[in-house]
């Protein structure tokens, strides 16, 4: 007796059709779920979207590639201190290695140049979400001071695109000390008389909320984004706290009083033009 | 001892507070100001003016509470954005009559609570770093215990920063390192020496000017001495100009760590 006949698989033809087969194939990487609407988009509509869903309005998160592209004029961006790089200084474990990973998507987590927003000749730093979460190490620090400076001595206004989970912990008191340098920075790029607007996207958290990041004099945040100091999840494990709904995202910080304005993609860049001419920076000579 | 042993002791109970150094180096003299003139008062942080020999001063400590009842008071010396903006209140009420500044830090870190991220607690930490760092005074720290990251130096953009032997400065704590990057906050130890959070790792980091030998509650020789230090300190960095003093306070932080950079 056949003991297993009745798993045998019948003939192809009289089996029931699989529900998966009647699904056409999609490469991976040609469709995307949003993870707020669930609706399915085609990677190239969201793409020519700005990355925002075309369902819900829902701001996926974009490379710096993109987030350059979004503001700076076509061909107009040349990066500053491009080359610079993390390096081990602390010998921390397993650090060269995550450095080694990040690489791939750049060489440090910010962006410094100078660009032109609707003609107007400003310094663009943008954060990296790819490179160790936007995380704060030396280099991090040191280029945006540089970029400050930059702007201070060439009387330009600044516009930072921020994303970061906070300071690298790899880098010990160095990623902290970041926190004081950059505001420093700031400061005196400030009291230069000169604008310095803040964009906050998702997520903006730890030491980097609690310096730079808050210190614009305009601070625009994109819809629906994480802004914090201590992160939805710290504050519930070390308080054991129940958090209110929406807590910490931009609209809420905004009706904290802690924002200027929550600004939807599409509208950021002109805004921005329009903030930077409003405080009587001019359009450049092409 | 070892940097864990190092963070034990830093966080030991038995410790002297913000208010045992107050009292032992100003005894009488101080006066306590509360209150950041918009919320409230933050019992974490104690304030106020105290004569050293015959200058006055503005001083600021965090303040953990040295007994159960008084550590419930000052929230366990984690500052709220009033402590915060109560100390840059009265740091420019110290710029504005020319007195030196003097902080004492003694936190675990910022409080982490919904309150105070209502209230802007990232906001008020990035102010005080901005306005420290040009405040036309000076200012000295000294970390008589722990010192928690941005809860830290938010008091600490200073145109020195002393340690007690026995204190730790840290941008997290070991457990909150260890069980973030291995999932294991019992590799605290490890983590304590990855960090460089002792007096020591960080004088070699240039991040601290000074090692101070911790006095003892009895011994008035050891605060004698250490107010002479600070009184020296103090008048060196009042004989600058404004202009000077901020320029050598940027510089202080602008050159940590630039040795390492590559290219």
């Amino acid at each position: 007796m056949d003991f297993f006949a009745f798993v045998k698989p019948k003939n192809e033809l009289e089996s029931a059709p699989d529900a998966k087969q009647n699904v056409p194939f999609i490469p991976e990487e040609m469709w995307v779920k949003c993870p707020k609407c669930n609706t399915l988009l085609l990677t190239t509509d969201m793409e020519e979207n700005l990355n925002v869903c075309t369902h819900c309005g829902h701001h996926f998160r974009m490379n710096t590639k993109q987030r350059i592209a979004l503001f700076a004029d076509a061909d107009t961006f040349v990066e500053r201190d491009g080359e610079m790089t993390s390096t081990n200084i602390l010998d921390f474990p397993g650090y060269d290695q995550k450095l080694e990973k990040a690489r791939q998507s750049g060489n440090e987590s910010v962006i410094c140049g100078v660009c032109r927003i609707g003609g107007v000749r400003t310094v663009l730093c943008v954060m990296d979400a790819g490179f160790m979460m936007g995380s704060m190490g030396t280099v991090t620090g040191e280029k945006i001071t540089r970029a400050f400076e930059f702007a201070t001595e060439e009387r330009l206004p600044v516009v930072v695109c921020s994303v970061s989970g906070g300071a690298r912990m790899q880098e010990g008191i160095l990623s902290l000390m970041q926190m004081a340098k950059t505001s420093g920075a700031v400061k005196r790029h400030s009291d230069a008389g000169l604008l310095y607007i803040t964009v906050l996207t998702d997520p903006t958290t730890g030491g980097v909320t609690a310096s730079f990041a808050m210190e614009g004099d305009i601070i625009l945040a994109e819809p629906n984004t994480l802004v914090a100091f201590a992160g939805p999840r710290v504050i519930e494990q070390t308080m054991r706290q129940k958090l209110p709904r929406d807590f910490q995202t931009s609209e809420f910080v905004m009706q904290k009083g802690f924002i200027d304005a929550v600004v939807s993609r599409d509208k950021l860049k002109e805004t921005v033009a329009r903030l930077l001419k409003m405080h009587g920076y001019k359009e450049a000579a092409q | 001892m070892t940097a864990y042993e190092k963070v034990m002791a830093a966080r030991d109970a038995k410790k002297l507070t913000a208010v045992d150094y107050i009292a032992h180096m100003f005894s009488d003299s101080f006066i306590e100001l509360h209150g950041d003139r918009r919320f409230a008062d933050d019992k974490a942080i104690v304030a106020g003016l105290a004569m050293l020999y015959d200058t006055p001063l503005t001083v600021i400590g965090i303040e953990k509470g040295r007994n159960t009842k008084e550590r419930m008071e000052r929230n366990f010396g984690q500052a709220q954005p009033e402590g915060y903006r109560k100390a840059l209140r009265l740091m420019k009420q110290a710029e504005k009559f020319r007195r030196p500044v003097l902080c004492l830090v003694d936190t675990s870190g910022a409080y982490p609570g919904i309150g105070a991220e209502e209230r802007g607690q990232g906001q008020a930490i990035a102010e005080n770093l901005m306005e420290m760092m040009t405040l036309k005074t000076p200012i000295l720290t000294i970390l008589i215990g722990e010192g928690g990251s941005g809860g830290a130096l938010a008091l600490a953009v200073s145109d020195e920063v002393w340690m007690m032997e026995n204190a730790v400065y840290s941008v997290i704590s070991p457990e909150g390192c260890a069980s973030i990057l291995w999932k294991d906050s019992s590799k605290a130890p490890e983590a304590a020496e990855a960090l460089k959070m002792t007096a020591q790792d960080l004088f070699n980091l240039g991040v601290v000017e000074r090692i101070i030998r911790q006095p003892k509650a009895e011994d008035a020789a050891m605060f004698e001495s250490l107010k002479m230090l600070i009184g020296r300190t103090l008048e060196k960095n009042l004989s600058l100009s404004p202009d000077e003093l901020t320029e050598q306070r940027y510089q202080r932080f602008r050159k940590i760590g630039t040795a390492h950079l590559q290219p």
